[in-house]
């Protein structure tokens, strides 16, 4: 190997011996290859937010936009907005969050409290895993199989938000459990030398102590779960309408409108997909930047970020 | 914090005899031991809190089972009126309910195939932003790419779609058309089944796809390289290694197994993923030849276009039972991403 040569080369009497050019060159390359490789990540990432800005900004700024629906209009015809596919896209996600969160919350105070090295803590661990791994297509499958075909109930927004359920539970576990592991061990130790039994050690110091980062991760992946897709396609039909019912009808939300306009070839229907573009990608950003800004004001740090 | 550390102190006495774990919880202890009633609400809030959690989390695997359960038990009456080999088959009509042909053959094998090709971009690349962060860029800078980074998998997959299908595929046109006319004698770059100028091939949709998993695996390969010894590197410099030669004699030996691991999981969402794929790719009746330049359908996105014929058991069931097989796929690649991060981790964590 080089280097070894390069170290024997010095012998005794420490004398350097310049970089060979051959090293050099390789070492160059590698610089130039790694800034390239970032280059190839942050291109594509800005050509996407300019593009939609750019193409979703004129349909956005229209009066209506936050205001009215689409009911009623033809493809063809200027005008209206996406309030019904925000009520639905928030609606959904409210819903979801309300199962998702606790459940995850709970799994992962389990993970971290109870669990130690317990044969379930271990299952446990590999199934939120898998379940992070579901394809969101697969997610909607189970829920359509299990609501639909075996329950029978109608396709619905419900069913969406269950869907959605499957796939956000092991992201709120996931972030949940590393916050609560960079608790202090010696916050619940000083908690039960003092006597408090550890259900109340848990909901009143540790949970405390770890809620800037849960509220964090958890906002991160409620913005995750707006932007899916799959699972509209299959669990609820697309309304041009307000439709504030969870539990029957077709639901208009912002990813359901943007798949809706791709077949509607007119110049409208291309200001409605890139108008709802814009509109989701806002409501992540504005949901992904507030966690920041929460995760800056955390008692307890992660560890290398 | 402890905010109430004089209410909490009182209670020490009683607490002392009894372990905090395994006591007695029999229903008469409370008066017999003469615990005060906050403590007699600890042993109930104990069980109660305890139970809770330990239910949510057998509720995960019981989500896990009921899911494969739940797909295998729809799939089976369409799979027993399959009049084709559902692994052989190439074709897939489902509109007659009376008889059924389908087979996941092509869907497969264009879901590995853009998969694959996907990741080949995605993992230099990958690797490359996870050296710069950890070992190249100036401490001001690593922490806001990689935060940017990140960003890329905060954008929804249908606007990756969209973006893939009307901005990205018309600027790779002359790529594409180059590529085809220069080499199409090599069966990769074969004029196939897709239109190379109109870009709804699997050339556009794996590069779609290449940018959607970079952040995962970026992300993932990150954090590995981050714990890298800092005596191994201090080693390294020692020995006048280069900037390179550290990342060759120090990091890439330490981090190479949790890199392929986290490249696996950027594969199991790459052959999940459903709506980059649906929008992007054209549908094709033609057979997937293994070129870049084939159109068709993914697995995942198959499943989404059929979405008009879920309209009874049947039907659905076909489509359940791709589902399924695309469930088995993601959990396997996933289970294997997991063992080969857990090796070469050397059992921490």
């Amino acid at each position: 190997m080089t280097v070894d040569s390069g170290v024997r080369a010095a012998g005794p009497s420490v004398s350097f011996i310049p970089t060979s050019l051959r090293r050099r060159t390789v070492d160059g390359a590698a610089g130039v290859l790694v800034w390239a490789s970032v280059a190839a990540a942050l291109v594509p990432l800005a050509w996407i937010l300019w593009t939609v800005v750019a193409k979703g900004l004129p349909a956005v700024t229209s009066s209506t936009w936050f205001t009215h629906s689409l009911s009623g209009l033809s493809s063809t015809t200027p005008g209206g907005g996406v309030y019904h596919a925000i009520i639905g896209t928030l609606l959904q996600g409210l819903v979801c969050s309300a199962i998702a969160i606790p459940a995850g919350i709970l799994v992962a105070v389990y993970l971290v409290e109870y669990a130690g090295p317990s044969r379930l803590g271990r299952v446990t661990t590999f199934m939120v895993d898998v379940l992070a791994g579901v394809p969101s297509i697969v997610a909607a499958l189970f829920i359509y199989a299990l609501w639909v075909v075996t329950f029978g109930f109608d396709r619905s927004g419900i069913a969406v938000s269950l869907a959605l359920v499957l796939l956000m539970v092991p992201m709120v576990v996931r972030s949940t459990e590393e916050m609560l592991r960079i608790v202090p061990g010696d916050l619940r130790e000083a908690s039960y030398a003092l006597g408090v039994p550890q259900w109340k050690t848990i909901a009143k110091v540790v949970l405390p102590t770890a809620l800037p980062g849960i509220v964090t991760g958890t906002m991160l992946a409620v913005a995750r779960v707006l932007g899916e897709t799959a699972p509209l396609l299959i669990l609820v039909g697309y309304a041009p309408f307000i439709n504030f019912d969870l539990g029957s009808g077709e639901m208009g939300t912002l990813p359901g409108l943007i798949v809706d306009q791709m077949n509607n070839p007119s110049a409208v229907g291309a200001d409605r997909m890139w108008g709802s573009a814009l509109t989701l990608i806002g409501m992540v950003a504005v949901l992904s930047i507030a966690a920041t800004l929460l995760a800056r004001r955390s008692t307890v740090r992660g560890g290398n970020r | 914090m402890l905010r109430q550390p004089g209410t909490v102190g009182t209670r020490t006495r009683a607490h002392g005899s009894g372990g905090a774990d395994g006591g007695d919880h029999g229903s008469g202890g409370r008066f017999d031991r003469r615990r005060t009633r906050a403590e007699s609400t600890g042993r109930t809030g104990d069980r109660v809190l305890r139970s809770a959690t330990t239910a949510a989390a057998v509720g995960v695997s019981a989500m896990v089972a009921a899911i494969g359960i739940f797909l295998a038990w729809r799939a089976v009456p369409a799979l027993q009126r399959n009049e084709a080999n559902f692994l052989t088959s190439h074709e897939w009509s489902t509109t007659d309910i009376q008889h059924l042909a389908f087979g996941i053959a092509d869907l497969l094998a264009l879901t590995v195939f853009v998969s694959a090709f996907a990741l080949m971009m995605a993992m230099p690349v990958s690797f490359g932003i996870a050296v710069f962060v950890t070992r190249y860029a100036p401490r001001r800078l690593a922490r806001p790419i990689s935060y940017i980074v990140d960003l890329l998998a905060a954008v929804p997959s249908v606007v990756y779609g969209l973006w893939g299908l009307l901005v990205l595929a018309p600027a790779l046109e002359p790529v594409a058309t180059w590529l085809n006319s220069t080499f199409g004698w090599f069966p990769l770059f074969a004029t196939g089944s897709g239109s190379v100028a109109g870009g709804g091939t699997v050339f556009t949709a794996g590069i779609v796809l290449a940018v959607m998993i970079i952040p995962i695996i970026a992300g993932v390969t990150r954090e590995v390289f981050t714990q890298t010894p800092r005596e191994h590197v201090e080693a390294a410099l020692a020995l006048g290694a280069t900037r390179w030669e550290v990342v060759r004699l120090a990091v890439l030996p330490f981090g190479r197994s949790g890199f392929i691991g986290a490249s696996m999981l950027g594969l199991g969402r790459a052959l999940g993923e459903t709506m980059a794929l649906y929008m992007v790719l054209q549908t094709t009746s033609a057979a997937f030849g293994w070129s870049l330049f084939d159109s068709g359908a993914s697995i995942a996105s198959k499943i989404a276009l059929g979405y008009a014929e879920f309209n009874n058991a049947l039907q659905a069931g076909a489509y359940i039972a791709a589902g399924l097989v695309l469930f088995a796929l993601t959990f396997v690649v996933g289970a294997g991403a997991r063992l080969i991060a857990a090796r070469g981790n050397g059992g921490r964590s």
